[in-house]
């Protein structure tokens, strides 16, 4: 398996099926691990971490749910490589940004990735479509399970397990939902449920936007706590919190159709028909209007259309997947063309 | 944590001083906190106020540790400060008076309560028990009836368990249970 073959497959989490897919698009688990007896990678040498790096890849290579796994350096493989990982969630943006020493590990599903050396030694996520925080628990509780029998991670009996910055120690566990939340924004009621969110000890942040700015009304929830509350609590908690999201979601999805049914469905088409027709469209135009077509779908509004589609189109009109796909490098403009062409062939099936 | 004056309320306002080369923690509820405050600056001279749980602010306690460096590691807790990230491991025990009140400024609480490594799993059931209760008046307190409710049954639940377990090992006090 290589790269290549990535671009070829769907991402286990766009393929908008388990539950609440119509408002969750996926769920996503991490854990933060450390081993004991190196220093954290920040403080740690080059030989400290080429050695991390080659007993965690020997571990790896024989637990079983990572077979046929892509073992990648990540200061092996271009920029526009790096960038197409972060596009499909498998690493994160500071991972790529100084690639000496990391390796990056993505099971063949991609519902499993690991990143070695980043700011713990040891960064292991799973990624499940819809709202589904339990199964991608039992899966990445198994892994976590097969790892601590070969190797021997920094543990504190007070504190948990070990990590880089205190923010993570405990459980190291951050557990994410993200959400499309389009009515919430249109009635205006989002800026009410992003502070009750924040009460509860929960985060959130803005989806597939540029910078921290959130465009697309797509937001990614997640707890703040990693200590004092056992990994099922905070999963618990934050599902909790979740739900009431989902419903008010819902809520506000279906006044709108009783009270703006036309108004509603003319943005929906409208969205379709500019996705549809244009020449030129930027990475931002693409996103709001892939979210009021998915709207769209998601009430019935647009018959034929089809969630895994749309999902798919969020990830591959992004830079780095436009140029893997062109197989040559992109100016913003070409960017823009290419984005244009590639929406229109896909909608008009 | 509970407030160490009126042993009632959740302690939100935490306090570490260094008397005659001693390090002492203080950890008290807000009204207990405000009607101390007078005293206390009186008695001690080096008063760190650490803000509360609501503060999620990003900014470390002033330590006023004696302990600066790691003895595993060398790493200063000035570079914490400065970086935010540990050196090692053994940083959170050679730290961990700073670390404490830091830890239960951002995380509300200084005690793991989760899976463990192999081989390590200790009963935990009692410790759960202690928080799920101090968060329990938390809720209460922030009229967050709904999670109340919930952690009412939780906590039941627990110490039914634990009133079971008890019982069958009643000839053997003293076991892991009681170690921490
Ligand atoms: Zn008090
Ligand atoms: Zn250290």
């Amino acid at each position: 398996m290589n790269i290549e073959d990535l671009l070829k497959q769907k991402s286990e989490w766009l393929r908008g099926i388990g539950p609440d897919s119509d408002i969750v698009v996926s769920s996503r688990i991490r854990l933060a691990r450390n081993l004991r007896g190196y220093p954290f990678t920040h403080w740690g040498g080059d030989d400290e971490k080429a050695e991390i790096i080659e007993k965690i890849v020997t571990v790896c290579e024989k637990i079983s749910r990572l077979k046929g796994a892509l073992f990648l350096r990540i200061n092996e493989i271009s920029k526009v490589d790096r960038q197409f990982l972060v596009e499909r969630h498998l690493m994160s943006r500071e991972f790529g940004a100084e690639p000496e020493h990391k390796m990056l590990i993505i099971s063949s599903d991609e519902v499993m990735s690991v990143m070695v050396n980043e700011e713990d030694h040891l960064r292991i996520q799973t990624m499940k479509s819809g709202f589904d925080l339990k199964n991608a628990w039992n899966i990445i509780d198994a892994f976590d399970e097969a790892l601590a029998k070969e190797l021997d991670f920094a543990y504190h009996d007070e504190f948990g397990y070990l990590t880089a910055c205190p923010t993570n120690v405990g459980t190291g566990m951050r557990a994410s939902v993200m959400l499309h939340l389009p009515s919430l924004v249109l009635t205006k009621q989002i800026d009410k449920i992003l502070q009750a969110i924040a009460k509860l000890s929960l985060t959130t942040r803005g989806l597939y936007g540029e910078g921290t700015e959130a465009s697309g009304n797509f937001f990614q929830i997640s707890n703040q706590v990693t200590l004092g509350r056992s990994e099922s609590e905070l999963i618990e908690h934050i599902s909790g919190m979740i739900g009431q999201v989902i419903e008010h979601e819902r809520n506000a999805r279906n006044a709108l159709l009783e009270k703006n049914e036309a108004r509603l469905k003319d943005r929906v088409w409208r969205a379709f028909g500019i996705l549809k027709s244009s020449r030129i469209i930027t990475s931002s135009e693409t996103i709001d209007l892939l979210s009021s077509v998915r709207l769209g779908c998601d009430l019935n509004i647009l018959p034929g259309m089809n969630t895994e589609l749309l999902n798919e189109l969020f990830i591959i009109t992004q830079p780095a997947h436009l140029q893997k796909l062109e197989g040559k490098k992109l100016t913003p403009e070409e960017r823009d063309l290419k984005r244009a062409q590639i929406i229109r062939e896909r909608l008009n099936i | 944590m509970i407030c160490d004056i009126c042993h009632k309320k959740a302690a939100t306002v935490h306090l570490t001083e260094i008397v005659d080369d001693q390090m002492m923690e203080l950890h008290l509820c807000e009204e207990c906190a405000r009607e101390k405050g007078a005293q206390m600056e009186q008695h001690f001279g080096l008063a760190d106020l650490l803000a509360g749980l609501a503060d999620l602010g990003k900014q470390f306690p002033e330590t006023t540790s004696q302990i600066l460096e790691c003895n595993h590691c060398g790493l200063k807790y000035e570079d914490f400060k400065r970086i935010g990230r540990l050196g090692c491991g053994e940083c959170y025990e050679s730290f961990k008076k700073s670390l404490a009140p830091l830890l239960r400024r951002i995380q509300g609480s200084t005690r793991h309560i989760g899976k463990s490594p192999k081989g390590k799993k200790m009963p935990r059931t009692k410790l759960e028990i202690r928080e799920l209760k101090i968060r329990l008046k938390q809720a209460v307190e922030f009229e967050e009836f709904e999670e109340a409710a919930r952690l009412r049954d939780k906590i039941k639940e627990l110490e039914q368990k634990r009133g079971k377990k008890q019982g069958a090992t009643d000839e053997h006090r003293g076991s892991a249970e009681t170690k921490e």
